[in-house]
């Protein structure tokens, strides 16, 4: 008898001996590290008989304050639902006001805008990471995320000017191109940071963008094989994680599950490779995909989409043309043809999409942001049920669920 | 992907109200809310959408055209079918004073949340939906439904 059978059957005997011991019982409103959030469970003893998600805690009608603000200064505020990934939650709306416009933006911009994306999803999944293993007990693993990422924020601040809400994207290209050089003190500061994680010394006596950025890369690619050995690999973490929460790849499908939840199910389906968007057809990347769709392998999934979204950086630096990062200066009461598009991304949660109306004004007459997080609700009630009480961070984290995102 | 309309169109005649062909920005089909089920099912079964990645409610009451109705678009993706990348959407428009439509949840389960959040942003309802309560909104909200344009928010 497997570990997974066996929990089966326990699971079985007590979900059905309940009697008149269920209790109901608010798991939250608590702020768990990522928004606040609320479980309504229904237990028996220590088993999840039905669990209600209960978002709207962090709710601020995002979708009613867009058709009060024009279409260029909804782009700052749009991006507030989720800051860690605020690329993701732009990249749609701007690609659907430029399918309302007519407009493509020039060819420089379709690289920096993958390059930020990238940075941003590398960014999430390390806080994403950070957190996990704060909640399972493994805090080293939240020191070295958060010591990682410090110098992919500092790219992220060096291109759009903000380490983490920079409103970089605007219709018709990206606010401003990317700088020749980096400050020498963060080549230094890199630099320190290299000898004392690696040992080595690092041979980067430029402050040329390109080359740092290069360097920053390959740094965080070597450092993957050190979360892979540290978190992954670590009994700790696979104890906790291993056949808990399996979601099966037709429950997947049936429930619309989005991201690293959907992937680690085994289905192969990525927005940058179905539905690609500016320079994303011209990077030669995997889609990781999961076979059992326990807790781990969802995190693997994500620790393998970092190395991927690395790969996607470092191509896209030596393949950007030179020219142009946007068509012009878009006045701030620009107005948008009538009519109505779709758009979708892959953020770092899963698939973005958004629905812009237009009645030729100045403003748009409906916004709608259909967010990953939000779709991951009812995978969330589907996997608490008939679970331990024990086993709810684990499956909460290995969504990667963000409740200011789903709130919006 | 107008081919899926032109099948749709072909398969229900009558239903057929409205529908925005543009491969690029959007294919959608509106439908009347008598056939939505049948034109769901259809969709389902023959096409292959097999689930929904977002429930749109449009107020239509204050655009250039004006129509007092609400619009409630289903955005339908596939994940098991090849080839159904573009942006494809059912849809169906249901009077502003009375606004009841059926639900599609027992379709595709993953409208569930989607269906909710409609209800309780527009004030649709949607008949034979499982649990169809607020989800987003404090307990204490009395106002109407806050999407509706008749709905002016605090300081505006």
């Amino acid at each position: 008898m497997t570990v997974l059978e066996k929990r089966e059957e326990v699971r079985k005997a007590e979900f059905y001996d309940v009697g008149e011991a269920a209790l109901k019982v608010s798991y939250g409103p608590q702020h768990p590290g990522t928004g606040h959030f609320r479980l309504v469970v229904t237990i028996s003893g220590d088993t999840v008989l039905e669990a209600d998600p209960d978002p709207g805690f962090v709710h601020r009608g995002e979708e009613k304050l867009a058709e009060y603000k024009t279409w260029i200064t909804n782009i700052p505020h749009l991006e507030r639902p989720v800051i860690l990934d605020s690329a993701g939650i732009q990249y749609a709306y701007v690609l659907a006001v430029e399918k309302l416009m007519g407009v493509e933006p020039p060819e420089r911009a379709k690289y920096l805008r993958p390059i930020m994306a990238e940075l941003q999803r590398i960014g999430s999944h390390l806080y994403w990471f950070a957190l996990y293993g704060v909640f399972l007990g493994h805090a080293t693993m939240f020191l070295w995320c958060f010591g990682d990422r410090e110098y992919l924020v500092d790219l992220t601040s060096l291109i759009g000017g903000q380490r983490i809400t920079h409103a970089y994207f605007v219709p018709g290209g990206v606010r401003n191109d990317a700088p020749k050089n980096v400050p020498q003190q963060l080549v230094k500061e890199f630099s320190r940071y290299y000898r004392m994680v690696t040992g080595k010394d690092l041979s980067l006596n430029t402050t040329d963008f390109k080359k740092y950025t290069v360097a920053v890369c390959e740094f965080f690619d070597q450092r993957l094989d050190d979360y892979w050995d540290m978190f992954f690999n670590n009994e700790l973490f696979i104890a906790r994680t291993r056949n808990v929460g399996v979601l099966s790849r037709e429950d997947a499908i049936r429930l619309g599950a989005v991201g690293t939840t959907l992937r680690a199910s085994g289905i192969k389906y990525d927005n940058r490779v179905n539905n690609p968007y500016d320079a994303y057809p011209n990077f030669r990347f995997d889609v990781p995909v999961g076979t059992r769709g326990d807790c781990y392998d969802r995190a693997v999934v994500g620790f393998k989409e970092m190395r991927e979204s690395v790969k996607i950086i470092m191509q896209a630096v030596e393949m950007m043309p030179d020219g142009p990062v946007k068509l012009k200066q878009h006045p701030i009461n620009l107005r948008v043809s009538a009519g109505e598009a779709v758009a979708r991304t892959e953020a770092a949660r899963g698939e973005m999409l958004y629905y812009v109306r237009s009645d030729g004004g100045d403003r748009p007459y409906r916004v709608k942001i259909s967010p990953p997080s939000f779709r991951l609700l009812p995978v969330m009630k589907h996997l608490l049920k008939g679970e331990q009480i024990a086993n709810i961070p684990p499956i909460y984290w290995s969504l990667n669920y963000w409740p200011v995102e789903a709130d919006r | 992907m107008s081919a899926i309309v032109e099948q749709v169109e072909a398969k229900f005649s009558s239903a057929v109200v409205e529908k925005v062909l543009d491969e690029k920005k959007l294919v959608k089909v509106v439908v009347s809310p008598e056939n939505l089920r049948q034109v769901a099912l259809y969709l389902r079964d023959t096409m292959g959408f097999d689930h929904v990645k977002a429930v749109t409610g449009v107020d239509l009451s204050r655009l250039l055209k004006k129509e007092n109705k609400i619009e409630v678009i289903y955005h339908l993706g596939s994940y098991t079918r090849e080839g159904l990348t573009a942006e494809v959407a059912l849809s169906t428009k249901v009077d502003k004073s009375n606004p009841h439509m059926p639900t599609l949840t027992d379709i595709w389960p993953s409208c569930e949340y989607h269906e909710r959040e409609v209800y309780e942003m527009f004030g649709v309802v949607f008949e034979g939906h499982p649990d169809l309560r607020r989800l987003l909104l404090p307990e204490y909200w009395m106002d109407i439904p806050p999407m509706l344009k008749e709905y002016e928010p605090a300081g505006r």
